[in-house]
């Protein structure tokens, strides 16, 4: 399927399903914990009624604070183009993709942080201050991780190692995928805030971390950054599931639809993750994440074995 | 297949060993190792009846007898954590991880003209010996030496099986039987360390000196 | 016949762990080692037969360890009778420190030394690689509550480090074991067998690099038990805190057993080609333990752990003869008789001084001519031995090493051997000789107690041989050395 009327659904789909995540996580949550919960669909209406809000700026920012939420929606939606649902190709695919991808990431971070920053308040340059923390320590192992399926399959480009991975080589690099799934789990959870390592819902000073950075975004700005966060949540459960489930081999519109299912029973996961851990003490977290780099190091080594 | 995911495990379990200060769950980790080390001559699909006859004692000795003897003398002790090692937790995790592609860069040099049944048990034994080693040398209970100890034995053991030219099952019952009754009387000194001294760290064992 | 010989000290061992009676275990004890000895003894003129396709029997080399086994049992064997009889069953009042503690059940002491004279003797017959290795094990773990005897802080400590080095040492030997395997799997068509004799027969088949990686770890794991420096730690503490019976057993006998494992695989070593560099790492490690030993020595104030070190030496001494090769494995063989008689003469003799003076520090002993005169001058004369001055067998085959080396054209290691040689020998002679001399303090005089039959007369049997061998090799021995130095290639 190298038409690319019919590759660009993928990102399509991603901005009509993404904030459906949350909706999911919510319920799976609420589900555990016995109550109804939240309309799947909260997500939406948020997004809808915050955009239909005013814009309140606080004297002591700058232009920086403004154009961050634009900033993190452009390159969020940049990445999603990069992005294969299935194994498939994305909109734009080239060698040494994966970089581009890793690094607009990180200029999210980049712009979230100063944005934070920008307000002048302590409150939020302590959230600023941690997530630089713990972003600095999931870069290295989410690297890894892919270099180690990039060594596997021999290509650089996202969506050629995608394809590359059929059945067949699913099973004799069975280890290598195990523990790059394994890496790409817990970097999802840190990277979009959840539970073990941050709680998206409470808004407790001493244990936020992002949500303290975004408290005096509002309006249309504050719809862009959860858009933005729903996108990501998005990028990373299909890059999961892309990489933890093979090619079956039917061509692209089964394995579409099995990777959005999957991506959406992977927020599931995350939902029942949620429930059953407990939020991480903040000193604990960074060993949670360098079991990410463990595991993306035990990849690389199995990588080159051969 | 199932010796990678064996060998996976095995990595992991003593990746885990380095990093907990736990001294129960050492001891389910050397029972968990001992199953592994015991079905691994056998995992290759090939029935011998004596192969079997002799992983099966391997298990109850390493995987029953072994961890038992250990948890009873962790409950006559009443202690129940590592205290403060020489490296900190952390440290070793990341020592581990060095080791790891240390053991892997050596079996890859190794001018070993036999193909085990998988690449990965070499270089997985040399860790598990290293992962001994290293937690004699850190650790400052007396117990966690002695799992040390079976650690490096089951490493040492690993690599063992690896050779095509099996050492006589006499000789292999009677290794058994000397790290077998090494834990016995390392067990009965531990015993004794804890009733002299009130505790069982060995750092504190320095009154012999030049 | 083999069988019977492992089997006499191992039943007697579990025989005397059930029985009540103090003196039958003593009579079990004395029958054993009498027993044990005579069979020995019948070997040298009715060699016996190899048994289960060759994995247990008896060449050269073995029956030259199990003989100083079996001998010094015998003697500490009746000496451990009058040492145990003198005990008190008890608490004891410790004189070192004030501390108040017991001393293991004597059925378990005695089934323990006869268990250890039973895998030493398993290990002197002991034909294959897996099998040594298990006996070796098996001689540290027997040995282990024997120096565990007074149940005191210091001797556990001791214990737990023996048991803790030398098990580590012992697993390293083990891998090296498994690399014999593969050295010996991966060169001819069909793997060789890890019996000693078919290893040698076929050792130009071997794989070299694996061969060598092998002699490493076995040197290094053996070495450990054997007492090599750097690997001698444990060595000074066992040795100073266990019963002076037990030191003499560990020093004289279990520390050649280590070293029989070593010799084994140098002869693979040679065989194979590879004398020269199995050589120098044993000449190495033997220089460096002589080097540390020399070191603690010189300004040593505890004489048991001053006998520890110069077993440190010695083993040095004897793994340099075998390094160097040719002649100097004659010196090295007979220096490990000489030394196994005089160490263990050397540690019963302080036994009885410990006993007297209840002291082990060397400044607080004095005067042992006015006390124990007896003991006194066995102390002396094992002291002159043990530092090599004529006419002592000691010296003949120091005398011999040397001279080899000489011969050989390795000045540098003949130099340093010599020079330190004579830094042990200033350092033991100052302190040792002071002992005896001197008057003593007041009140040891009157304590001190009369000599027991059984506790000078086994030093004195050895002190005896050595200053015969000393004099006059037999040349029936002598042919007998020659034809173990024949096993590594020597002349």
């Amino acid at each position: 399927m190298d038409n690319i009327s019919i590759r660009i659904i993928q990102p399509i789909l991603a901005l009509i399903l993404s904030p459906l995540l949350f909706g999911i996580i919510n319920r799976t949550k609420a589900f555990f914990a016995g109550r109804k919960g939240q309309p799947l669909f909260q997500t939406y209406f948020d997004l809808w009624k915050l955009v239909h809000k005013g814009v309140v700026y606080s004297k002591t920012t700058g232009w920086i604070f403004r154009a961050g939420p634009i900033i993190n929606l452009s390159a969020i939606l940049l990445i999603t183009l990069f992005i294969p649902l299935g194994h498939s190709k994305a909109v734009i695919f080239f060698d040494g993709d994966i970089f581009l991808v890793i690094y607009l990431f990180a200029l999210i971070r980049f712009f979230t942080i100063i944005a934070a920053l920008d307000t002048g308040s302590s409150f939020e340059g302590m959230g600023a201050s941690r997530e630089a923390q713990f972003s600095a320590l999931t870069e290295p192992a989410l690297f890894l991780a892919l270099a180690a399926i990039a060594c596997g399959t021999g290509k650089l480009s996202l969506s050629e190692i995608l394809v590359s991975i059929t059945s067949k080589f699913w099973l004799s690099h069975i280890s290598i995928i195990l523990f790059v799934a394994a890496t790409l789990i817990i970097v999802l959870l840190t990277e979009n805030a959840r539970i073990p390592v941050d709680d998206p819902n409470t808004h407790l000073e001493l244990t936020m971390i992002h949500e303290v950075m975004v408290l005096d975004s509002s309006g249309p700005d504050f719809a862009f950054i959860v858009f933005a966060s729903a996108l990501k949540l998005w990028v990373f459960t299909a890059l999961f599931a892309g990489v933890l489930i093979p090619d079956i081999g039917f061509g692209f519109w089964p394995n579409l639809g099995i990777c959005v299912l999957a991506v959406l029973c992977v927020s599931v996961v995350v939902g029942i993750i949620e429930s059953c851990i407990a939020r991480l003490k903040l000193l604990f977290v960074p060993h949670f994440i360098f079991i990410a780099t463990v595991f993306a190091v035990l990849a690389m080594v199995f990588v080159l074995r051969k | 297949m199932l010796i990678e995911f064996m060998m996976i495990f095995l990595t992991l379990v003593n990746l885990i060993i380095l990093s907990t200060s736990r001294l129960s769950t050492c001891i389910k980790v050397i029972a968990f190792q001992g199953i592994i080390l015991g079905v691994l001559p056998v995992a290759g699909g090939q029935f011998d009846i004596q192969l079997v006859i002799f992983s099966i004692i391997a298990i109850s000795v390493k995987a029953i007898l072994f961890p038992s003897m250990l948890l009873r003398t962790l409950s006559q002790l009443n202690i129940h954590r590592e205290k403060k090692p020489y490296v900190g937790y952390g440290m070793s995790l990341l020592i581990g991880l060095g080791a790891i592609v240390l053991s892997w860069w050596i079996s890859k040099n190794l001018p070993l003209t036999i193909t085990p049944a998988n690449s990965a048990v070499l270089p997985v034994s040399i860790f598990t010996a290293f992962v001994g080693l290293y937690l004699i040398i850190t650790r400052k209970m007396a117990l966690t030496q002695v799992i040390g100890y079976l650690i490096f034995e089951n490493g040492i053991y690993m690599f063992g099986v690896i050779l095509p030219q099996k050492q006589p099952l006499l000789v292999e019952l009677a290794v058994l039987l000397d790290a077998f009754v090494a834990v016995f009387v390392m067990g009965i000194t531990i015993f004794h360390i804890s009733r002299e001294f009130d505790h069982i760290e060995t750092d504190q064992l320095s009154t012999l000196r030049s | 016949m083999l069988l019977a010989l492992i089997f006499i000290p191992f039943l007697a061992g579990v025989l005397s762990l059930v029985s009540r009676n103090a003196s039958l275990r003593y009579f079990l004890l004395g029958t054993a080692a009498v027993l044990h000895f005579i069979l020995t003894c019948s070997f040298w003129f009715f060699p016996p037969a190899a048994l289960f396709n060759n994995w247990l029997g008896l060449d050269r080399i073995g029956q030259l360890i199990l003989s100083i086994t079996s001998g010094l049992f015998l003697g500490a064997g009746f000496y451990a009778i009058s040492y145990l009889k003198n005990e008190k069953h008890q608490q004891i009042k410790d004189f070192q420190e004030d501390i108040i503690f017991s001393n293991v059940p004597e059925a378990i002491f005695i089934c323990c030394m006869l268990f250890l004279l039973a895998s030493m003797t398993f290990l002197a017959l002991s034909q294959h690689f897996g099998l040594i290795w298990v006996a070796i094990e098996l001689t540290t773990l027997t040995s282990a509550p024997l120096i565990y005897f007074h149940r005191h802080h210091r001797s556990l400590e001791a214990t737990w480090k023996y048991l803790m080095i030398c098990s580590v040492g012992i697993a390293i030997a083990l891998l090296g074991n498994f690399f014999l395997a593969v050295a010996a799997s991966t060169g001819g068509e069909k793997p060789v067998s890890l019996l000693a004799g078919e290893l040698v027969k076929y050792a130009n088949v071997l794989n070299v690099k694996w061969l060598k990686a092998a002699f490493i770890f076995i040197l290094v794991g053996y070495g450990t038990k054997m007492g090599l420096a750097p690997m001698h730690t444990w060595l000074p503490d066992a040795h100073s805190e266990a019963p002076s019976v037990i030191s003499s057993l560990l020093s004289g006998a279990m520390l050649n057993c280590a070293f029989l494992g070593i010799f084994r695989t140098f002869q693979v070593c040679t065989a194979a080609g590879l004398g020269d560099f199995a050589g120098d790492l044993l000449i190495a490690l033997g220089l460096v333990s002589m080097l540390v030993a020399a070191v603690y020595i010189i300004r040593q104030a505890d004489y048991k752990r001053m006998l520890a070190y110069s077993s440190v030496e010695h083993m040095g001494i004897v793994a340099i003869g075998l390094g160097l090769g040719k002649a100097a494995v004659f010196g090295s063989m007979l220096h490990l008789v000489n030394h196994s008689l005089t160490k263990a003469a050397l540690f019963l003799v302080a036994g009885n001084i410990l006993a007297v003076y209840k002291t082990k520090r060397t400044n607080d002993v004095q005067g042992m001519f006015k006390v124990i005169p007896i003991s006194a001058f066995l102390w002396l004369a094992g002291i002159l031995s043990i530092t090599g001055f004529p006419p002592f067998g000691t010296f003949i085959s120091e005398f011999t090493i040397l001279k080899a080396g000489i011969e050989q054209g390795r000045f540098f290691v003949s130099g340093a051997y010599l020079v330190l040689l004579v830094i042990v020998f200033i350092g033991f002679a100052t302190i040792c000789i002071r002992m005896t001399q001197g008057s003593p303090e007041q009140g040891i005089e009157k304590v001190a107690l009369k000599q027991r039959f059984l506790s000078v007369v086994p030093p004195a049997i050895m002190i005896l041989l050595i200053l015969v061998l000393g004099l006059f090799i037999p040349s029936t021995f002598r042919n007998f050395l020659h034809d173990i130095c024949m096993l590594v290639g020597g002349n």
